[in-house]
């Protein structure tokens, strides 16, 4: 047991830092999403040279080998610089289809990720599925010697710079069940795509699929989903704890600097002990995104199921708590769009949704029985 | 970074695990899972098993009976014995006395006491508190003067956790008037037998006897019953205190007791159905179960922290592990009550007063009740989950 990181991890982690801290400031930051995609093409590229983006793949597929804990290393860093670019969607996301899916697919499609050309997006989210992975209405079929895709995909995140999509769609089975949903790519080019802002700052789309050419990746596809989108809710909760510290570490810094009645805020009990149940809450969180390396890594799918779900329902709360203490502790500053702190509080709550927040996880639990058995 | 216990440690529990099944006095598990705390004679007898085996101090260097495991082991074996469940080795001798003597103290002290203490030949209670030094423990009163070759002490203790059993009494003593309040308190040693000791009873409000006031008038101790330097007591106190922090963790205990609970609320009906089925129970269980994973890999980070430190200072963020550790388990007391439902009513221990003939409630729901009032005690000892906010404000987050 060793929560230290090794040699390459911390070489890893301190190369992205120092790329962020020189080239994406919260000044910065705020260019990069007033550009016409919404994020810095620069970055990308930056991000490319850096190796990010071919990190978790094979060596033999063109990557560079990277662990999920490396994956999760980069998301911190991702969290605590409030990054706009399409990584998570494109190598966490797609990323992990892409690892999963034929050997021939690997082989034409990670180098092109690797070297920044090809973006890629997951489609899932529709009208009535909530968080529901297995919920889908969109229809696929067999057509000549392929398939194709036909249905509506909402909440596309980056789905409107990405250059294919990994896309969810039923050839058979009822509207929820859990057999019959296959996972399918399918070219842009194929795609009616509307693009959007979100509320942390970054862009999501609608995407149309009318007689979609699709490429089949896995017939009966849900484990694969659920194995995949296990390692995404991993790479959210390391970006939330990367959120977290920093929402934090602005509020103790304003605390010991803002003052009020001849002397620091921070010099008030009751407030020093929001400050410390806001630690309290990050030390949880960040115990709990620890585990989500071990519980994605589960290969056990109802163990899997359970740990993610818990490491959801923790980093959601410990997100919320902080969010929310952060903007009070501050007092209006906060309230102000200048400010970051705000952006931070945006992204942790639009992290703790994504997949599922902590009311939909705890639920599931609950009816799952929960962690600890009666023995 | 390796987030697994590796596979010795694993065969180490499996190893911890059989023993515990095979030694353990069948009563004493009973009486535990019934939710209730060991007697005296239930953990000297225990501690005594696992003293002969080389177990009972497992926090101490080999040279003084420490079986030298890992922290990793270390707390393996703290949860085998929780989730057993077990007594605990005696807290006082073992995690309190103990590690401030082998710290501080000489060795004379040390060859004297301390393989007593792992056999709990002596039984040790803990002189901090007083009535008017709770969370300002440094405003305690209790004097000790030096008179030729001995200390005189006048003064009183309380909240004394079972002096009705000891033998010894470990004190925080006021030895000078005149310096700052941290820098005039030792550390002293007192059989509990001498001449001008008094116990008197604190009975709390489920109705037990667990906490004491003990009075002092004119007791007089050898002078080599101080341990560490005179006027700095103070530092065996923080760090007995941070050592206190890290136990009271205390996850294999809140695991057995959730395991306790769901089998209760297997058997407990709500509007004709089991308990656990109601989703806003489940919901509410499920709730504790999560802080409690997050609380579990919190204390691995400390260990695997602790491995790598060899300064035996305790580590920070036990403040951490005592708010949660002590939350969690004031929760799950909460919930074992309510899921006894309408037979959390009854007071004391049937089984004890020989009254349960009429099977007045199901064996499950008796103590319940008294164990959540019981237990609102853990966010106020070892320094109230307040003072440990203060503590983290103060030496992490620099306010």
């Amino acid at each position: 047991m060793d929560f230290d990181l090794t040699e390459d991890q911390s070489l890893l982690v301190d190369s992205v830092r120092r790329m962020l801290a020189d080239q994406y400031g919260f000044e910065q930051r705020k260019t990069h999403m007033k550009s016409i995609e919404g994020w810095s093409t620069a970055m990308w590229s930056a991000y490319a040279e850096q190796g990010l983006l071919g990190l978790p793949f094979a060596e033999a597929d063109g990557g560079f080998g990277g662990g999920l804990i490396d994956t999760c290393l980069i998301a911190e860093q991702m969290g605590r610089t409030l990054t706009l670019e399409p990584w998570f969607t494109t190598v966490v996301l797609g990323g992990g289809f892409l690892r999963r899916a034929a050997p021939e697919l690997r082989a034409a499609m990670v180098p092109q990720v690797a070297d920044g050309s090809l973006k890629l997006a997951f489609a899932q989210v529709e009208r009535q599925s909530r968080y529901d992975l297995h919920d889908v209405a969109t229809t696929a079929r067999h057509e000549g010697a392929g398939w194709v895709v036909n249905g509506r995909k909402g909440m596309v995140l980056h789905g409107d710079s990405a250059d294919r999509f990994f896309v969810t769609a039923r050839h058979a089975g009822g509207p929820r069940d859990r057999g019959g949903i296959g996972v399918f790519l399918v070219d842009e080019r194929h795609a009616t795509v509307r693009g959007f802002r979100t509320v942390d700052g970054g862009r999501a789309a609608e995407v149309e699929f009318d007689q979609a050419p699709a490429v089949l990746i896995a017939e009966e596809g849900l484990p694969m989903v659920e194995a995949v989108v296990a390692e995404a809710i991993a790479a959210l909760a390391f970006e939330a704890v990367g959120c977290m510290e920093m929402a934090h570490t602005m509020t103790l810094d304003y605390m010991k600097t803002r003052q009020q009645f001849g002397k620091p805020i921070g010099s008030f009990q009751a407030l020093q002990h929001r400050a410390a149940d806001m630690l309290v809450a990050l030390e949880q969180a960040r115990s709990m995104s620890f585990y989500a390396v071990q519980a994605a890594a589960e290969t056990d799918a109802d163990e899997r199921r359970r740990g993610v779900a818990a490491v959801k329902v923790q980093v959601g709360r410990s997100g919320r708590l902080i969010g929310q203490q952060s903007i009070q502790l501050h007092g209006g500053i906060a309230m102000t769009m200048e400010y970051a702190c705000g952006h931070y509080f945006k992204r942790l709550t639009m992290n703790d949704s994504l997949f599922g927040g902590a009311d939909h996880h705890i639920r599931a639990l609950a009816d799952d029985g929960g962690l600890v058995q009666a023995a | 970074m390796d987030l697994n216990f590796s596979a010795e440690d694993i065969g180490f529990r499996h190893e911890v695990r059989a023993f515990i099944a095979g030694a353990l006095p069948a009563a004493t598990k009973t009486w535990m899972v019934a939710g209730k705390s060991p007697t005296k004679t239930m953990v000297v007898e225990w501690q005594r098993i696992l003293n002969a085996k080389g177990w009972a101090v497992p926090e101490w260097p080999v040279e003084w009976g420490g079986p030298g495991w890992s922290a990793a082991r270390k707390y393996i074996f703290r949860e085998e014995l929780q989730m057993a469940p077990a007594p605990s080795p005696l807290g006082f001798n073992v995690n309190m006395c103990g590690p401030v003597i082998i710290q501080f103290g000489t060795q004379a002290q040390k060859e004297r006491f301390l393989p007593r203490m792992a056999n709990v030949d002596d039984w040790w209670c803990q002189g901090f508190s007083e009535p008017g030094a709770g969370s300002d423990l440094a405003g305690l009163k209790c004097r000790a003067v030096r008179d030729g070759d001995e200390w005189v002490i006048n003064g009183q203790k309380t909240w004394t956790t079972l002096a009705q059993h000891a033998d010894w009494i470990f004190l925080l003593c006021r030895t000078d008037l005149a310096a700052k309040k941290q820098e005039g308190i030792s550390f002293i040693l007192c059989p509990m037998g001498l001449p001008g000791i008094t116990v008197r009873p604190i009975i709390t409000i489920e109705g037990g006897h667990e906490v004491n006031e003990v009075f002092f008038d004119d007791v007089r101790v050898p002078a080599d019953m101080l341990v560490g330097e005179e006027n700095k007591g103070w530092d065996c106190a923080k760090f007995l205190l941070g050592n206190e922090r890290f136990g009271q963790a205390r996850v294999g205990a809140s695991r057995e007791r959730i395991r306790r609970l769901k089998i209760i609320a297997r058997e407990a009906l709500d509007g004709g159905e089991p308990l656990i089925n109601d989703p806003d129970f489940r919901r509410q269980v499920t709730e504790i179960e999560v802080e409690l994973k997050a609380l579990e890999m919190t204390v691995m980070r400390v260990i695997a922290a602790d491995m790598k430190r060899h300064d035996g200072k305790p580590n920070p963020t036990t403040s951490v592990l005592k708010i949660k550790g002590t939350e969690i388990q004031q929760g799950v007391s909460e919930l074992l009550m309510k899921a006894a439902g309408p037979y959390a009513w009854v007071d004391g221990d049937p089984d004890e007063e020989g009254s349960n003939e009429w099977d007045l409630a199901p064996d499950w729901a008796f103590g319940l009740a008294g164990t959540y009032f019981n237990w609102r005690k853990q966010s106020i000892y070892g320094g109230s989950n307040e003072i440990q906010r203060n503590i983290m404000a103060k030496a992490f987050l620099g306010l």
